[in-house]
């Protein structure tokens, strides 16, 4: 029976993220509604929807900012409610609803976070960091100085800094040009290969969706309504990009199966 | 990423997360970033002083004119200034605590601390001794300023003094972690209370007087408190030269249920907060 245990914890343990039945309730809004999923290693997951949905509640229960009012989120196999700090170390986020503190430079901040999740080689990994994520010009420079696109490799490099094998990201690319944008999915897109890591990501923008998920979460008033890869939302709605998916989605539409609907005759409405 | 395992710094070599040796570390980056704040600006440096000089100044004036006059009780000791200093102990203590607290508010950067691997208590730490550094760079020219200006020397109060600062310190923290909790709960809307609290202390603490003149029905009030104890043995010190180590004890006992107090007060509205989700709208 101890063995079965044991062996039962161990592959919890392997599982990044495990979500069972979660509920957020704020008053008499139901933020996240008795959503489960459970994210498998080395898997890139976008959780999809529009304003409300529940997709930074949902991020910010898998964080342990937010009480979830019922269900359970597990991380690495450990209970976020309760033992959030076992596993802590190895994850990381960013989101543009915090900052850096500003007034400090960028190289005080990396250093401090690097001191805070107990990063051995501080000085080498901050510069390391810095070069690959072209920050070194500015790592002397204060941190509330700088560009939003700076910023944001800023909080990027805060988020890598102790190689996280889990990356949970709050819309990672908002407020950036399309170019810092492109340049961001692609350093993270290299990351998650290299790392190995998981990671779950929210975001409003499909193309980006398109290009780093594996995988889709599709949101709507705090439900799951879809989870698949986006080539087969795509398919299934028979549509031709995931924003026209995600539309038929908010908007009610059922997939074609569902409706008898021909393809054709979808993509022209 | 690119070259990720081939270059120094390319794999972040991870420290044991738990133990006390990890505590210290993490209150120890945090200590940092305050310093890397102060440092970053010579007005909050030259701030830190300016207020408890004026301070002493105007009270240390005040005390040589009616040193001057008539008061046969003020010409004794230095009674005025001691009580001033000490006061300020408390109160800048304090604020250095809240302060420091709101300030990760103010900067957005309470989300980023409380999903690391910070634990509350070593959070808590971090701004209690912080608050001493703060109080060390805001006190020490101060109390010089007042040996060389007035010729009180706060060190005539010897090995009290120690235990008055200790005294004064543990609630000034006590008080801080009341107004950070309520101030994560209810956001910076009640940021008031911070430079509020420890005001309410002021009268009832006997700063500049003894517990006698109180009525008797706010007598057992004043002594509930730790500050009480302190200024009392403050003035049995200077007044008559005793020391009066029956109001150290009474003090070191309040703080202690007061710290208790605050401490467990400060993880309720930190768990009050998570439940609220008040967490993730906290900023300027």
């Amino acid at each position: 029976m101890d063995e079965r245990a044991t062996t039962s914890q161990d592959l919890a343990e392997t599982i990044p993220v495990a979500v069972k039945d979660l509920t957020k309730v704020y008053g008499n809004v139901t933020a996240v509604n008795h959503i489960t999923f459970a994210l498998k290693p080395r898997s890139v997951v976008a959780l999809l929807g529009g304003n409300g949905a529940g997709k930074t509640t949902t991020i910010a229960m898998l964080l342990g900012l937010v009480v979830p009012t019922s269900g359970e989120v597990r991380v690495f196999g450990a209970d976020m409610g309760r033992n959030r700090y076992q596993v802590a170390q190895r994850l990381n986020f960013q989101s543009p609803y915090v900052d850096l503190p500003m007034r400090l430079t960028v190289r005080q901040n990396l250093t401090v976070y690097a001191g805070l999740y107990g990063v051995a080689n501080a000085g080498e990994r901050v510069a390391f960091i810095a070069e690959d994520l072209q920050l070194t010009a500015l790592l002397d420079r204060a941190t509330g100085k700088l560009s939003a696109g700076q910023k944001t490799r800023v909080g990027l490099a805060k988020a890598l800094l102790n190689a996280p094998e889990l990356l949970l990201l709050d819309e990672p690319t908002a407020s950036l040009d399309p170019d810092t944008a492109d340049w961001v999915r692609r350093k993270l897109k290299e990351y998650a290969e290299a790392r190995h890591a998981t990671i779950l990501f929210a975001s409003h923008n499909m193309a980006e969706v398109e290009r780093l998920a594996d995988r889709v979460i599709l949101l709507d008033a705090g439900r799951i309504l879809e989870d698949e890869t986006p080539a087969v939302l795509i398919e299934a709605y028979g549509r031709e990009t995931l924003e026209e998916v995600f539309l038929d989605v908010v908007r009610g539409r059922a997939r074609l199966a569902e409706e008898g609907d021909a393809p054709e005759a979808r993509k022209a409405s | 990423m690119s070259g990720f395992s081939s270059q120094s710094g390319a794999v972040a070599v991870l420290l044991p997360p738990s133990g006390l040796r990890a505590s210290l570390r993490r209150i120890g980056a945090l200590v940092r970033r305050y310093m890397y704040l102060l440092r970053s600006s010579g007005i909050r440096l030259v701030e830190l002083i300016y207020w408890p000089f004026l301070q002493m100044l105007t009270w240390g004036f005040l005390q040589k004119y009616l040193a001057g006059t008539s008061s046969p009780l003020v010409q004794a000791a230095g009674v005025l200034i001691g009580a001033v200093l000490l006061w300020d102990i408390l109160f800048r203590s304090k604020i250095g605590f809240s302060t420091t607290f709101i300030e990760e508010m103010w900067s957005r950067n309470l989300g980023n601390l409380l999903t690391s691997p910070l634990r509350p208590f070593e959070l808590v730490a971090a701004l209690s001794v912080w608050s001493v550094i703060r109080l060390a760079v805001s006190m020490i020219p101060v109390a010089v300023a007042a040996y060389f200006i007035f010729g009180f020397n706060l060190l005539d109060l010897g090995l009290a003094l120690v235990a008055f600062f200790a005294l004064l310190v543990l609630t000034s923290w006590s008080l801080g972690l009341l107004s950070a909790g309520v101030i994560l709960r209810y956001g910076l809307g009640a940021e008031e209370l911070a430079w509020s609290l420890a005001f309410i202390l002021l009268p009832l603490s006997c700063v500049y007087y003894p517990v006698s003149v109180l009525p008797d029905w706010l007598k057992p009030i004043a002594l509930a408190l730790p500050p009480t104890h302190v200024f009392e043995g403050m003035r049995s010190i200077l007044l008559h030269g005793v020391f009066d180590v029956t109001q150290l004890w009474w003090a070191l006992g309040l703080n202690a249920v007061y710290l208790t107090v605050g401490y467990l007060a400060f993880r309720w509205f930190l768990q009050s907060a998570r439940i609220h989700g008040t967490l993730l709208q906290l900023g300027e």
